[in-house]
């Protein structure tokens, strides 16, 4: 087998991975990490890095903890009493799931997009501003060259540009969608978490958000939970294959559908279980 | 195991035809039973209630004239309205609205976002819950005791104080049941762009939230407006113009009570007059309470 970067003859399940890779340094780096729900543990000895500026697919069959995965990555289990991690997660020098970690700033600095849109019940204007006023004081003029910039960068400026003073909840699923998208790198994060966000789309919203995630890695490190194998194979350059709370295998895309080490990998890719 | 409960073949006698049709016909007996026992009892429910409200209807459109909503309540036989009361129930319903919501409000979002499954949540939960069924002539004795025996007579405060207690556990109710509702990705969608938990409640879970509230405030109103029992050991009633709070005050209710118990012919008039108009107060307030839910989605 050929090192990463190799164009991509063969492919397992008819998945065609994008074809060169070379995987950048690690942006966050996730050792030895272990989950519980209460007494469950749902996530045994996680080693892995997700690479700078670059997408990091994370599959599995259900419940195999990739989602849970994605929520320590921002700390979103600390508003459910009873969940916790151990081991280290280490971003910018520092162990997120420490207790001294400031979560506000950490969630401003780890953005996440979820599977359903979520628009905030106001005007599309302020669904942007919201969350740039939770960390900056803008003066109006910078605060609306702020939106546009954001809605631009989640491709969807053109279509609400003449409605931003009308409620959100008035867009499609797939512009709210966007929207979530343009509200998230609004706050400027420098990682950005998807958590299956085109599993409640139509397939042309979907092929406009994996657009947008190929474009965003330009500036953000990235990390999305997905169940479409077609959609990790077209946005990831790094795999992860997470199987009962373990991660089985991770590879950069190109090795992982192509030659998968990992006997249930192969198994899962080629649709034989999950 | 024999080998026929593997190979599909249905164990057992086969199927006779007139036993499956004797079943059928007296399922379709037990369907009809319960059918007309369920639009008697909805014959008998509505025909009793349109029964009510066409008497109401007949007899207080026909006592109602311009003088209700001018005069003063007066002794029987010198041409009186009902001014006093309409002003008094406004102003008391009102006021203790304005003072129960807010608490209410505080309450029922401590239950749905601080609370939640805790010991506290469940004990205070349970209370206001007592609260809400709790008969109301047990509120006005209790601040009959708190605010009318210490301070030395029936007032408007008095009055205002127990409707308040009233509107409380109905705004706590509807205030949680409204924050239950919204979809906890929402929340999540707000703390994960790093905001503290004050600004997701206050900014965006009370907006989300905030027309099932106003329709539980509104139905609170309605509630209150047509209480008696607390008012009789608070406020009193007051026959004479008076819009101090530190005085008996009047209120359509107790009004009612004490009109439609006596023996002349016009105070009993005025007492039709005047459960007309709560009964349309509350009716247009229902009204537009569900027409602002239903303008929700």
């Amino acid at each position: 087998m050929t090192e990463n970067g190799a164009a991509t003859q063969a492919s397992f399940g008819g998945v065609q991975a994008r074809s060169t890779v070379v995987l950048n340094a690690p942006r966050i780096a996730v050792r030895n990490l272990d989950f519980y729900y209460g007494e469950h543990k749902a996530l045994k000895a996680i080693d892995f890095d997700l690479p700078e500026r670059q997408v990091t697919g994370m599959i599995g069959p259900s419940g195999c903890g990739k989602s849970t995965l994605l929520r320590v990555l921002n700390r979103m289990y600390s508003l459910y009493p009873g969940q916790r991690a151990t081991g280290e997660v280490m971003l910018d020098g520092r162990n997120i799931i420490d207790d001294a970690t400031d979560l506000n700033e950490l969630r401003a600095k780890v953005g996440m997009v979820f599977q359903k849109p979520t628009p905030f019940p106001m005007t599309i204007y302020e669904n942007i501003a919201f969350g740039v006023r939770l960390h900056e004081r803008l003066s109006r003029a910078q605060m609306e060259e702020r939106v546009e910039w954001a809605l631009a960068r989640a491709a969807i400026w053109d279509e609400v540009k003449d409605r931003l003073q009308t409620s959100a909840l008035g867009l499609s699923g797939g512009q709210q969608q966007r929207l979530c998208i343009a509200r998230t790198i609004a706050v400027r994060p420098e990682v950005i978490l998807f958590d299956e966000p085109t599993s409640a789309l139509d397939p042309i919203s979907t092929l406009k958000i994996e657009e947008l995630i190929d474009e965003l890695k330009r500036d953000f490190t990235i990390a999305i939970v997905t169940h479409n194998m077609q959609q990790a194979a077209r946005c990831a350059d790094q795999v992860a294959f997470f199987y009962l709370g373990e991660l089985i295998e991770v590879a950069p895309a190109a090795q992982m559908f192509t030659a998968p080490k990992h006997q249930k990998t192969q198994e899962y890719i080629t649709g034989r279980f999950g | 195991m024999s080998a026929s409960m593997t190979t599909g073949v249905v164990p057992g006698p086969r199927k006779d035809p007139k036993v499956a049709a004797a079943l059928g016909r007296r399922r379709k007996r037990a369907d009809l039973t319960l059918r007309v026992f369920c639009i008697a009892a909805t014959v008998l429910g509505i025909v009793l209630l349109a029964s009510i409200l066409a008497s109401l209807t007949w007899r207080g459109f026909a006592a109602m004239n311009l003088s209700v909503f001018t005069r003063m309540t007066a002794p029987p036989g010198s041409e009186g309205g009902l001014l006093n009361p309409i002003i008094g129930s406004l102003i008391q319903a009102l006021l203790g609205t304005a003072i129960g919501t807010p608490i209410g409000m505080l309450v029922g979002t401590y239950l749905a976002e601080y609370a939640r499954g805790s010991w506290l949540g469940n004990v205070v939960r349970f209370i206001s819950d007592v609260l809400l069924s709790a008969p109301s002539i047990l509120i006005g004795l209790f601040i009959y005791q708190l605010l009318v025996l210490p301070f030395g007579g029936f007032s408007g405060w008095a009055g205002v104080a127990a409707l308040a207690v009233i509107v409380i556990p109905i705004v706590v109710r509807t205030t949680e049941d409204m924050l239950q509702l919204l979809p906890n990705t929402l929340r999540e969608a707000v703390v994960g762009l790093g905001s503290p938990k004050w600004k997701m409640i206050v900014l965006v879970c009370w907006r989300a939230a905030i027309s099932g509230i106003i329709t539980g405030v509104l139905l609170a109103v309605a509630r209150v407006a047509g209480e008696t029992a607390p008012l009789l050991f608070t406020s009193l009633g007051n026959n004479a113009w008076s819009i101090n709070l530190t005085q008996p005050m009047a209120s359509l209710p107790v009004t009612i009570y004490a009109f439609a118990g006596s023996p002349y012919e016009d105070w009993i008039a005025l007492a039709w007059a005047g459960a007309l108009i709560i009964t349309l107060g509350v009716l247009g307030l229902n009204i537009a309470a569900r027409s602002l839910l239903r303008t929700r989605h």
